[in-house]
C-alpha cells in the first residue's frame, strides 16, 4: 500500500497558513510544482514499474497534483463503487489497471491499451470524488491543503488564502477543475494551463464545503471587523497585530478563522468613484461583511430586512421581478385590507 | 524585467521606448507618444522623484550622451525605467492615452479575470497607490468590480504606481458604455447596440434616432445591474451551507438596499 502514512498531527490552522502565505507570494508554488513536473518526465508510458502502483504514478503525473492517493482498500469495496460501473467502459480492465492487478489471459478482446487507460482514469477520478468526501480522503486533503498544493486565491483582499479544488458538475465530462476560495466565497480558473484537463467531477461540487465544514478552523467566519480604528498609523496597526484577542466566532457550526474582510474601493485622483455615477460600484456587497455576526440576523432566510417598511414599494413596475414580498403581519394585512376595498368598489364598476 | 539593457542609442536602431516595450515582462505597458514627454508641462514635480533626471530623460528620449561614465549607467537605466513608468502613469490618463490602452484592453493584454462567472472578462491594470515602490500592479475586473493579482510573476513585479490608483475607473467613466454586462459572454465594441438589439426589432423600428435613444439609455441607467450578476452558491450534496448561505443572504439584501437607493435616486433625478 503506497499511501502516505506518516500523517502528523494537525498543526494549527493559523500557524501553517501564515507559512503557504509566504511561499504563495513570491510565486515559488508554481515554480515547485514545474520542478516536479520536470522529474515526472521520465515517465511516458502507463507501464509503472514494479515499486510504483499505479494509483501513486498517476498522481505523480503534471497535472494530477490536485489528486490525492486514494486508499485501494477504498477501491477494493464494491459498495463504494456503487453505480460507477455503468459510466465506466472497459469496468474490469480499468479496475485491474488501477489496481495493478495481473490481466486476464484474454486481453484479445481490447482493441487498444489507450482506451482502458482512458476507463482506468475516468474510473480513479470518480473514485476520488467519492474518497475526498471520507474522513481518511479529507486527511488527505487537507495536508495537501496545508503544504499549499493548491494554491491561493487570485483576489488580492483575501491575502493568499489557500483554495481547494472544486467541481462545477458531479458528472464527469462537462467542465474542468475549478478552485474554492473559502475567504470570498467564489471559484476561480487555475492559474495554469496544464489543469485545463483535468474533470472537475473528479473533486465534485460537495467536497469544498464538506472540507470546511470538517476543518472549521481553516474555514473564514462570515463577519470581520477592521482590526483598530486607527489603523492608519503604523504604530498602532502594529501593536494592535501583537496583542489581538483570540478570535471567535459565536457560530460554533461556523467558520473559526478570522477573515480577510478589505472590499476594494475605487478611486479617481484619490476620491472615491461616487455609487451615483454610471460608473460608480455596484458589486461591493459581492465581498461584503456585516462587522458583527448579529447584523446577520437583520435579514430574513427570504433576504429581507426584518422590520423595515420602505421595501413596500411592490407598486412601482421596477420592482415586480423582485422574487417574493415582504410579509410582515401588520402591514400585510393592511395592504390586503385594502386591496379588497379597492375590489370591491372597482369590480362592479367596470362589469 | 531584470535584463540588463547594455546601452540605449548606439547599440539599437529602434528607441528606447521600443526597445523597452518589447522586453519581456513590460506588456502591460503602452507607448508614451514623444510630444507628451518632451511637453515639460507634464512632467512637473518628477525631477524630484527621479535621480539623475536629466539624463534619464535623454535616454528615454533617445538624446543620452555616448561618453556616459559606465557606473552611471546602470543606476540611470533603472531611474529611466522609473522615469518612464511614472510619465506612463500620467498619460494614460489623458485622452489620447486611455484610447491606446483601450486597444490594448480589447486585445486582452492584461490578461482575463480568474473568477469563473466573469466568463474571462479582460482586466485592466490597476495601482493600489500612485506612490512609486509601494505596491505591486493589480489588476481590475470591470464585471466583478475586483482586484487581482497577475498570475504570472514577471507582471507581479512590476510598479502598480506605473499605471496608477485612478486609471481603470476613469476609463469606464469616459467610456461609460464598455462598462461590461454583469452577465453573459465577453463582447466588445465601442458601440454594444448593434449587438443588443435583435434584428427583427431593428428592422421595426427604423428610424436610427430611436434606437441611438435606447443605447443611451441601456448604458444610463446601471442602477439595478447587480441583480443580474452571477454568484456561486456552496452546497453540500445540494444543500446550502448554513452560515455561507446566511451571509450570501445578507450581502444580497445590501445589494438590494443600494440598488432601491439609487433607484429613488434616479426617479428624482439625482442622477
Amino acid at each position: 500500500m503506497s499511501r502516505r502514512t506518516d500523517y502528523n498531527t494537525l498543526p494549527t490552522g493559523e500557524h501553517s497558513l501564515q507559512d503557504e502565505e509566504a511561499i504563495s507570494a513570491t510565486g515559488e508554488g508554481d515554480e515547485e510544482m514545474e520542478d516536479a513536473e520536470q522529474e515526472e518526465d521520465g515517465y511516458s508510458s502507463s507501464t509503472p514499474t514494479s515499486t510504483l502502483t499505479w494509483i501513486t504514478w498517476f498522481c505523480s503525473l503534471p497535472g494530477h497534483e490536485y489528486f490525492c492517493e486514494v486508499a485501494e482498500d477504498f477501491i477494493e469495496d464494491d459498495f463504494n463503487l456503487t453505480g460507477l460501473n455503468v459510466m465506466v467502459p472497459f469496468w474490469k480492465e480499468a479496475m485491474e489497471m488501477v489496481l495493478d492487478m495481473e490481466p486476464d489471459e484474454d486481453t484479445s478482446k481490447i482493441p487498444d491499451v489507450s482506451i482502458v487507460e482512458a476507463s482506468a482514469e475516468l474510473l480513479y477520478g470518480l473514485c476520488h470524488q467519492r474518497y475526498i468526501l471520507t474522513r481518511a480522503g479529507l486527511q488527505a486533503m487537507v495536508d495537501k491543503y496545508e503544504a499549499g498544493i493548491f494554491g491561493s486565491c487570485p483576489r488580492v483582499y483575501c491575502n493568499g488564502c489557500n483554495v481547494v479544488p472544486c467541481g462545477r458538475s458531479d458528472l464527469p465530462g462537462l467542465d474542468t477543475v475549478k478552485l474554492f476560495c473559502p475567504n470570498c466565497n467564489d471559484i476561480y480558473t487555475p492559474p495554469s494551463s496544464r489543469f485545463q484537463g483535468v474533470d472537475g467531477a473528479f473533486f465534485g461540487t460537495t467536497f469544498p464545503h464538506l472540507f470546511f465544514q470538517s476543518y472549521r478552523e481553516l474555514a473564514p467566519a462570515p463577519f470581520y471587523k477592521p482590526s483598530s480604528p486607527s489603523s492608519t498609523s503604523p504604530r498602532s496597526s502594529a501593536s494592535s497585530s501583537s496583542n489581538q484577542p483570540p478570535f471567535v466566532n459565536p457560530n460554533p457550526y461556523g467558520g473559526q478563522k478570522r477573515a480577510a474582510g478589505k472590499v476594494y474601493v475605487p478611486k479617481i485622483y484619490g476620491f472615491r468613484v461616487s455609487e451615483r455615477a454610471k460608473s460608480g460600484p455596484r458589486m461591493q456587497w459581492m465581498r461584503l461583511r456585516p462587522e458583527n455576526p448579529e447584523e446577520l440576523d437583520l435579514v430574513d432566510w427570504r433576504g429581507h430586512w426584518i422590520g423595515e417598511d420602505d421595501h413596500y414599494d411592490g407598486e412601482e413596475p421596477a420592482d415586480e421581478d423582485r422574487p417574493m414580498e415582504d410579509f410582515d403581519p401588520v402591514g400585510d394585512i393592511a395592504r390586503i385590507a385594502s386591496s379588497y376595498n379597492l375590489s370591491a368598489y372597482v369590480r362592479p364598476g367596470c362589469a | 524585467m531584470e535584463e540588463v539593457s547594455t546601452g540605449s542609442g548606439s547599440d539599437y536602431s529602434n528607441s528606447w521606448i521600443s526597445w523597452f516595450l518589447s522586453s519581456k515582462g513590460n506588456e502591460y505597458f503602452c507607448e508614451v507618444e514623444e510630444d507628451y514627454i518632451l511637453d515639460r508641462f507634464n512632467l512637473t514635480g518628477l525631477n524630484t522623484e527621479v535621480q539623475h533626471y536629466a539624463q534619464a530623460l535623454d535616454m528615454i528620449t533617445d538624446n543620452l550622451d555616448e561618453e556616459i561614465q559606465d557606473d552611471l549607467r546602470g543606476n540611470l537605466d533603472l531611474q529611466a525605467r522609473l522615469l518612464y513608468g511614472l510619465i506612463h502613469a500620467r498619460w494614460i490618463v489623458t485622452a489620447r492615452g486611455l484610447a491606446k490602452m483601450l486597444e490594448k484592453y480589447k486585445r486582452a493584454d492584461f490578461g482575463r479575470c480568474p473568477r469563473v462567472l466573469c466568463q474571462s472578462q479582460p482586466l485592466l491594470p490597476v495601482g493600489l497607490t500612485d506612490v512609486p515602490y509601494e505596491k505591486s500592479v493589480k489588476l481590475y475586473c470591470g464585471r466583478c468590480e475586483d482586484i487581482y493579482s497577475p498570475k504570472s510573476s514577471r507582471h507581479g513585479s512590476i510598479d502598480g504606481a506605473y499605471f496608477g490608483t485612478s486609471f481603470p475607473h476613469l476609463l469606464f467613466l469616459v467610456y461609460p458604455n464598455l462598462i461590461p454586462p454583469k452577465s453573459g459572454p465577453v463582447e466588445f465594441g465601442l458601440n454594444p447596440r448593434a449587438s443588443d438589439l435583435e434584428g427583427s426589432r431593428r428592422r421595426r423600428v427604423r428610424e436610427e434616432q430611436e434606437a441611438q435613444a435606447e443605447s443611451v439609455g441601456e448604458a444610463g441607467s446601471t442602477a439595478a445591474v447587480a441583480l443580474k450578476a452571477d454568484r456561486y452558491r456552496p452546497r453540500i450534496f445540494g444543500f446550502q451551507v448554513n452560515e455561507v448561505a446566511k451571509l450570501q443572504r445578507w450581502q444580497e439584501a445590501v445589494r438590494d438596499k443600494q440598488i432601491s437607493r439609487l433607484e429613488e435616486l434616479e426617479a428624482n433625478g439625482a442622477m
